[in-house]
């Protein structure tokens, strides 16, 4: 790329660390609202863990936090060179 | 007349006219065959038409249509249409072809009511497609296409035999039941309509257009592999052809409730790791077929009618759903292929700057596929989880529940934030031209309209919907399942756990076929070679000894230089003719 033109290009709002950092913690506080929102209404469940408080979230954590750990272990075992099948 | 014309035949016939055509008139024609071919199965032919024929002697059903087929025949039209929006700035006349047999043949397939219907299509779907990879004209692109071809011809063969045991068993050819209907049905449900070996090999070749585990690998091999506008084709007919098929055959089927959880899981750890954002989206299309698939084992109409019902409302709507939105997501990534040149994600980031539609589009389709309330994925498999619940299968319900927070996670984010957002790569690129922008516009909207307006999608299912997607508990559970898992992947990235991207490829089960196969063969070459030495040195020298042996006799001149006289040559000469004509009448 062009260096002259990176120089004269606007700055997106995104591009400085501090509204990143907005962006996250609006996320915290999106997840804790939607956590204490399970105080203010009836759950109709069919299993009774679904009734925990906060357990979709808890769960949706917890998992995520899962899958990429055990894809870590599992890419170490299968991860190439991109070359590797070049016959 | 018009409604004894097969459904498909319409763009089957158009395609191959579409090489006669140039410039503008071509573009046109390739644009329009979809919607003749839409307004075709509208006027003509209703649910409840049934067209059969006989072909040297055996009764033939090569149209059939009712509400279940029908959902996909819609379907398959809309995509056909979005999709040639958006290849229609492509100029290889090649691809406009086979890609247009290739709908117009999934097409025929789906609404097909007999199995050698169904099989001629399903070759065709195999073979017309092939050449959307191969249109990428690179070495990489015809081996894996070659692969490709190999493993779905393979399925029609299997397909095909399957076939003949099933009619050599029961004198059917018909496609419109389910298989069990035609079995003895005492069995456990967990194999029901799977009694019979012509029933398990046309399982197991559906099985393998459907992606089930281990049988995957042709899709993540090959759709990453075509051209830009051809992996949209690809991932819309072929495996949603296959799930219409089990959706038919195997409802109620209760291992497909297990095959179909895997499925929904273990594509997430290689979608973790790869580097090839298409790549990520094709084992991301495994895992939603896994939810379809699984809808289809909890069709149990012969246990739970009610059930089964919605279990097959879901799977077909997630069906009309996932090819939305999963075209979608491959139109946003075949448009920063043909602007930026690559797909790696560890060369792709800030893209958003130079290419915001794309990016707003893309983030719409991740969305949907993550089923965020307004979006159509909430509205769909909500019904497959559903009826989960109401056969009180905990486990599989919690497997399912792992997928859908994996599928955001990596699916929903990794994909927009990879490509439009994390560190700015610097590519400083155009938008994607207006036809593409217009047909992931088109693809957008209808993503949205469903979320929101679930009543239309809902009133084409092949049966009534009861079911309420929008209650306050699904919205803030699912709400809180999403933003929980964003909130994992924001910490797992600031902490740096998450995996790089690096430029890498991963192993999966193609390394079987690709390299141990080659490797194995290659041993076994070398041990036979040497076998072979082995033994050919072992006859040289026994035949130089009888070769030694005879010379030896010849010159003693005592048996084989000996005059005969006649009457003993003619005496043995009978003797040989008389145990000719023993042995001709035994």
């Amino acid at each position: 790329m062009n260096s002259e033109n990176d120089n004269t290009e606007k700055t997106y709002w995104l591009d400085r660390p501090a509204n990143v950092n907005k962006v996250v913690y609006a996320l915290y506080a999106v997840c804790a609202m939607l956590v204490l929102a399970d105080l203010l209404y009836h759950k109709h469940v069919h299993f009774d863990f679904e009734k925990w408080f906060g357990f979709f979230g808890f769960f949706g954590f917890v998992a995520c936090v899962g899958l990429v750990l055990a894809a870590k272990v599992l890419g170490v075992l299968l991860k190439r060179d991109e070359d590797y099948y070049d016959e | 007349m018009m409604s004894n014309w097969p459904p498909g035949l319409i763009l089957i016939i158009g395609a191959l006219l579409l090489p006669l055509l140039r410039g503008r008139a071509q573009a046109a024609v390739f644009l329009m065959l979809p919607v003749l071919s839409a307004a075709h199965l509208l006027w003509f032919l209703p649910a409840g038409t049934s067209v059969e024929i006989d072909l040297f002697g055996y009764t033939l059903n090569p149209i059939h249509i009712d509400r279940l087929n029908l959902v996909w025949g819609y379907i398959f039209h809309i995509a056909a249409f979005v999709s040639a929006l958006y290849a229609l700035q492509v100029r290889d006349p090649l691809q406009h072809v086979s890609a247009m047999i290739y709908a117009g043949a999934a097409i025929g397939a789906v609404l097909a009511g007999d199995l050698i219907t169904l099989f001629v299509y399903w070759e065709l779907t195999a073979i017309s497609s092939v050449f959307l990879i191969w249109a990428r004209r690179s070495e990489r692109s015809y081996r894996s296409g070659m692969r490709y071809l190999i493993i779905q011809v393979g399925s029609g063969v299997l397909l095909l035999s399957g076939i003949l045991l099933h009619f050599r068993d029961t004198g059917s050819l018909g496609f419109t039941e389910a298989f069990y209907t035609l079995l003895p049905s005492d069995v456990d449900h967990l194999w029901l309509g799977l009694t019979s070996p012509g029933t398990q090999l046309i399982f197991i070749a559906f099985g393998i257009k459907a992606a089930f585990p281990l049988l995957h690998n042709w899709l993540t091999d090959a759709y990453p592999e075509a051209t830009p506008s051809g992996t949209v084709f690809l991932s819309a007919f072929t495996t949603k052809l296959a799930i219409y098929a089990l959706a038919r055959g195997f409802p109620g089927t209760g291992i497909l409730i297990y095959i179909g959880a895997v499925m929904t899981v273990f594509p997430i750890f290689f979608a973790i790791i790869e580097n090839d954002l298409r790549r990520v989206l094709s084992y991301s299309l495994i895992d939603q077929l896994g939810f379809m698939v699984t809808g289809i084992g909890l069709a149990n109409f012969v246990h739970h009618p009610l059930v089964a019902e919605m279990a097959l409302n879901g799977t077909a709507g997630h069906a009309v759903a996932h090819i939305l939105y999963k075209g979608l997501l491959f139109m946003t990534m075949g448009a920063v292929l043909m602007r930026t040149g690559t797909i790696n994600g560890s060369e792709l980031g800030g893209l958003y700057k130079s290419m915001p539609w794309t990016t707003a589009f893309c983030i719409i389709g991740a969305a949907s596929i993550s089923a965020f309330p307004l979006f159509s994925g909430f509205v769909t498999k909500s019904m497959i989880f559903y009826a989960c619940a109401e056969q009180h299968l905990t486990e599989v319900w919690l497997v399912l529940l792992v997928a859908s927070a994996g599928v955001f996670f990596y699916s929903g984010i990794k994909i927009p934030f990879l490509a439009f957002f994390a560190h700015d790569s610097g590519q400083r690129v155009k938008e994607a031209p207006w036809n593409m922008l217009l047909a992931m516009g088109v693809a957008a909207a209808l993503c949205i309209l469903i979320g929101v307006m679930p009543g239309p999608l809902y009133a084409i299912l092949p049966f009534e919907v009861t079911y309420q997607p929008y209650t306050v508990m699904h919205v803030i559970t699912q709400l809180q399942l999403l933003m929980w898992s964003a909130l994992a992947f924001t910490v797992l990235m600031r902490t740096g756990i998450y995996p790089r991207e690096i430029r890498s490829i991963n192993l999966d089960s193609d390394w079987t076929y690709r390299k141990a196969f080659p490797a194995m063969i290659g041993a076994i070459r070398g041990v036979g070679q040497r076998v072979g030495d082995q033994l050919k040195g072992a006859l040289t020298s026994h035949l130089k000894k009888l070769y030694e042996f005879l010379r030896q006799a010849n010159e003693s001149q005592e048996f084989f230089e000996r005059n005969w006289s006649t009457s003993t040559m003619v005496f043995l000469a009978t003797v040989l003719l008389v145990i000719y004509l023993l042995l001709y009448y035994l």
